[in-house]
């Protein structure tokens, strides 16, 4: 009896040890930003603040790693087998957060999930014929055209488990029209290092740490300690500087420009690239500008005027001044994490108003002319601003840009209406492929899938649509470097846009919190280290 | 008195319909949310499939038909941002708003009444003068700068209170409160005065000048006459009679508070319906911002119809001039 009574209190005593060690383990962190997912399902919405939720707690076959270089993950190898084949093979001993197991019947399911008409993510499988399993372990993808780059758009695509969408009858990416909340909308099943544990949309989320996952043991996977994840949106700019500031969230992971001086003097702000690029876009189809006085042609088709309007404006005063130094100028339209990028196509036109001058003399606008800029007040950073800092630029030169600034719910309505005839873009890509930008920003609008389905100047160039199909096919990979290389050569020759500069991301965060910048701006709690 | 009930609820179906009509021709100009849901890659088949199944392509009037005959059953749709029922998601967040609401008319009375009434007594005294000047700020100041002052102060410097959200809360079926958490107590404090702060100061400038002109009255110089102590002549007798207007207005504010509570609730991340709708306007999520006015619309339809009853039981020449205007 004694001897029962001792080896009770000798486990309790275990257990309160261990229940010790473990709360001094535990590692909160609690980061904030300015709007909440608006779903969880893995393949409705493809947007930043629905990923940064969903790639903690799903994983797709080919991860990223902190330079954006595609590392291993639910697959741990894949080769192009036919030019229309790629092969996967799976990692095994892989579990869901359901304690189901991981194989090649989810895989196909999830590419075919991404495939169907109510998915987001149709771009990241738009070249995939059919997903079929070779074997447990072993996928083929098949194409309806050879795909040198679906591995990169792979890394986007989260797996989901078969049998648990079956059994909760998410066989779809949720959608408005059912007049019904699907079950994927606040539940997750992942194989990601963190788990939801409580949703609440719009006011708090909270993960904790899968002790399970099969990346922890890897150091090159993961460098955190975070245990247990809180995310709470907070819209207001100010509110969420102040949280930040007065300790109630760790990280913030887009303080509003204006605050990073005063936020790097007592706390570890991040700066870094983001893989977006803003420009220009004109209108070079219509034979007649819908918001201009100059009647009966198009001075923007005029590659003098475009030039003029590139010369005019001094890139450095917008760096300083509008972004605080948080851009980098750029001549291109993609920033270096892209793969295709090339630094000596990456040239700027001169700042040069009397050039500027000159050439709109030459194109027959001595005295300029009147056009109206479209431009967006709250998507870019700082969006408004640019614009109203270009058309003072403009003026100079005696362009005289009507700025017509509108909230994006408006605005983008209006450009992919053809409503415009200058408009200001900002433009990431995804992919980190040059493809996808050529594709949907300068390839002729053919009504193929894809093609010019951003390109609301209508610029249209027999060459460089030859390049682009190149791009799209060809697995030579020197070669297809060259078509990339070829085709940023005409862009930067023919201007059909006027680029800017990349954004820069500062990321703020409380001087306990180490983690790394990701260019895709996106925070992988698994990188956060919290002292 | 009942077909005077009957025709003010006739009136009220007429102002709500008014209301739904009003903000769902708006609606068609705060962006096209057919574009925010498709993202970033779409093709015009799948543009126009989606149009077409949310009846978008239906005339206005028929539409906006639909919607009446679906809200008259208690369905307001989906949201096109959440993907969740509209009047379920309504439903998680009116609790925050009314407890939020509740809490800053209390204040707004509890604190406004006292100083009214000290600032209608002692006219000259230094601290009316200074109540006088807070409530200049009151009235002057923007919520949003009140509210951020407040975060600066009391959640930055001192880190006393909570800067953003509700706290812990309690759930009680569908109703979540958090007044019964430490934490969600202490959220409470900084969205509700700021949110109070206006309704005070009118409420004490009001009360204030009541006073002043019930002081001047006979019935006050015959009570002091009478040799009653200051105490019941400025209570019993004054202030009682000031509060007929105040609690008139009060009722009218509450109505007002729940509307304006958008902006507070904006700045604290408060998790209410007007957070909710800015959210929804940003996203151009036409369902939950019909309902929600339709909601709004009806909190003030029938605030003001329990005043108006309440005025016609609490003010008894109302009757009389009615009887005697009948019986002409």
């Amino acid at each position: 009896m004694s001897l029962k009574r001792a080896y009770r209190a000798a486990l309790l005593a275990g257990a309160m040890a261990i229940g010790l060690v473990a709360a001094a383990e535990a590692k909160p962190f609690r980061f904030s930003v300015s709007g909440d997912a608006n779903t969880l399902d893995p393949h409705s919405q493809n947007a930043g603040q629905v990923t940064l939720i969903l790639r903690q707690i799903y994983e797709p076959l080919i991860l990223r790693g902190k330079k954006l270089e595609m590392i291993p993950g639910l697959a741990t190898s894949w080769q192009s087998v036919e030019p229309n084949r790629w092969r996967f093979q799976l990692r095994r001993g892989v579990k869901f957060h359901d304690g189901s197991d991981f194989n090649a019947d989810d895989v196909v399911f999830s590419i075919k999930r991404a495939l169907l008409p109510t998915s987001n993510y149709s771009i990241y499988v738009d070249t995939v014929a059919d997903a079929v399993r070779v074997d447990d372990h072993t996928v083929d993808i098949v194409t309806r055209i050879p795909d040198p780059i679906l591995p990169d758009k792979l890394s986007s695509v989260f797996m989901m488990d078969k049998e648990w969408s079956e059994k909760n009858n998410a066989l779809r990416p949720q959608n408005t029209r059912e007049r019904e909340e699907m079950f994927t909308v606040r539940n997750t099943n992942g194989t990601g290092p963190y788990r939801l544990t409580s949703r609440e949309s719009d006011v708090r989320t909270e993960l904790a740490r899968v002790d399970s996952w099969w990346g922890w043991e890897n150091k090159g996977l993961n460098d955190g300690n975070v245990t247990q994840i809180t995310f709470r949106p907070v819209g207001s700019d100010a509110t969420r500087v102040a949280a930040l500031l007065s300790g109630e969230v760790d990280f913030v992971l887009d303080p509003p420009l204006q605050d990073v001086a005063r936020l790097k003097q007592s706390l570890r702000v991040l700066e870094g690239p983001e893989v977006r690029t803003i420009f220009f876009a004109m209108d070079m189809h219509r034979d007649e500008l819908l918001y201009s006085d100059v009647k009966g042609k198009n001075p923007l088709k005029d590659i003098r005027v475009r030039k003029a309007l590139y010369h005019a404006i001094d890139s450095n005063a917008i760096h300083t001044r509008v972004m605080r130094g948080q851009s980098i100028p750029t001549g291109t339209f993609f920033p270096p994490q892209v793969n295709g990028y090339i630094k000596s196509e990456d040239v700027r036109l001169a700042y040069d108003v009397e050039r500027a001058k000159k050439l709109l003399a030459e194109a027959g606008y001595p005295n300029g002319f009147e056009i109206t800029l479209d431009c967006p007040n709250n998507r870019y950073i700082n969006d408004e601003q640019i614009c109203q800092a270009v058309v003072a630029m403009w003026t100079r030169i005696g362009v005289r840009a009507k700025l017509n600034a509108m909230p994006l719910a408006t605005f983008f309505p209006k450009i992919q209406k053809d409503d415009s005839s200058l408009y200001l873009l900002g433009w990431g890509v995804p992919t980190y492929d040059a493809l996808y930008s050529f594709q949907s920003l300068l390839q002729s609008r053919d009504g193929q899938p894809g093609n010019g389905i951003w390109n609301y100047g209508r610029y249209s160039y027999a060459e460089m649509d030859r390049l682009i199909n190149i791009m799209k096919t060809e697995l030579d990979s020197a070669k297809r470097t060259a078509a990339i290389n070829a085709a940023l050569k005409i862009y930067r020759e023919d201007v059909p846009h006027i680029p800017l500069h990349h954004q820069m991301i500062p990321w703020a965060m409380r001087q306990t919190v180490n983690t790394v910048h990701m260019a895709n701006n996106q925070l992988e709690v698994k990188w956060v280290k919290v002292d | 008195m009942i077909a005077f009930v009957i025709r003010r609820l006739l009136q009220s179906v007429l102002v709500m319909l008014t209301v739904a009509f009003i903000s769902f021709a708006l609606f068609r100009y705060v962006g096209d949310p057919v574009l925010i849901m498709l993202g970033q890659d779409f093709t015009q088949a799948q543009y126009d499939t989606l149009v077409s199944e949310l009846g978008l392509d239906q005339p206005f009037y028929l539409q906006f038909a639909k919607f009446i005959v679906a809200a008259l059953q208690g369905e307001f749709g989906i949201s096109y941002r959440l993907a969740r029922p509209v009047a379920q998601l309504i439903m998680e967040r009116l609790p925050a708003t009314l407890e939020l609401s509740l809490v800053a008319a209390i204040l707004a009375l509890c604190i406004g009444v006292p100083m009214g009434v000290y600032t209608g007594l002692h006219r000259e005294s230094w601290l009316s003068r200074f109540f006088l000047t807070i409530s200049l700020i009151g009235v002057s100041l923007p919520t949003f700068l009140i509210g951020i002052l407040l975060i600066l102060i009391f959640a930055v410097q001192f880190g006393v209170l909570p800067s953003f959200g509700r706290g812990d809360v309690v759930k009680f079926g569908t109703w979540s409160s958090g007044f019964l958490t430490t934490s969600g107590l202490k959220a409470l404090v900084l969205p509700a005065v700021t949110l109070s702060l206006f309704q005070l100061t009118l409420i004490m400038r009001l009360v204030r000048s009541e006073m002043l002109e019930v002081l001047r009255t006979d019935y006050i110089k015959f009570a002091r006459a009478r040799g009653l102590t200051n105490r019941a002549v400025h209570f019993g007798h004054a202030l009682k009679n000031t509060l007929v207007p105040v609690i008139t207005i009060t009722g009218l504010q509450i109505g007002g508070i729940i509307a304006f509570a958008i902006v507070t609730e904006t700045v604290f991340q408060w998790p209410g319906m007007g957070l909710l709708f800015i959210q929804s306007v940003n996203n151009a999520d036409v369902p939950v911002m019909a309902a929600y006015l339709l909601l709004v619309g009806f909190f003030f339809v029938a605030i003001n119809l329990v005043v108006d009853l309440l005025y016609y039981v609490v003010d008894p020449r109302l009757r009389v001039d009615r009887g005697a205007a009948s019986g002409h």
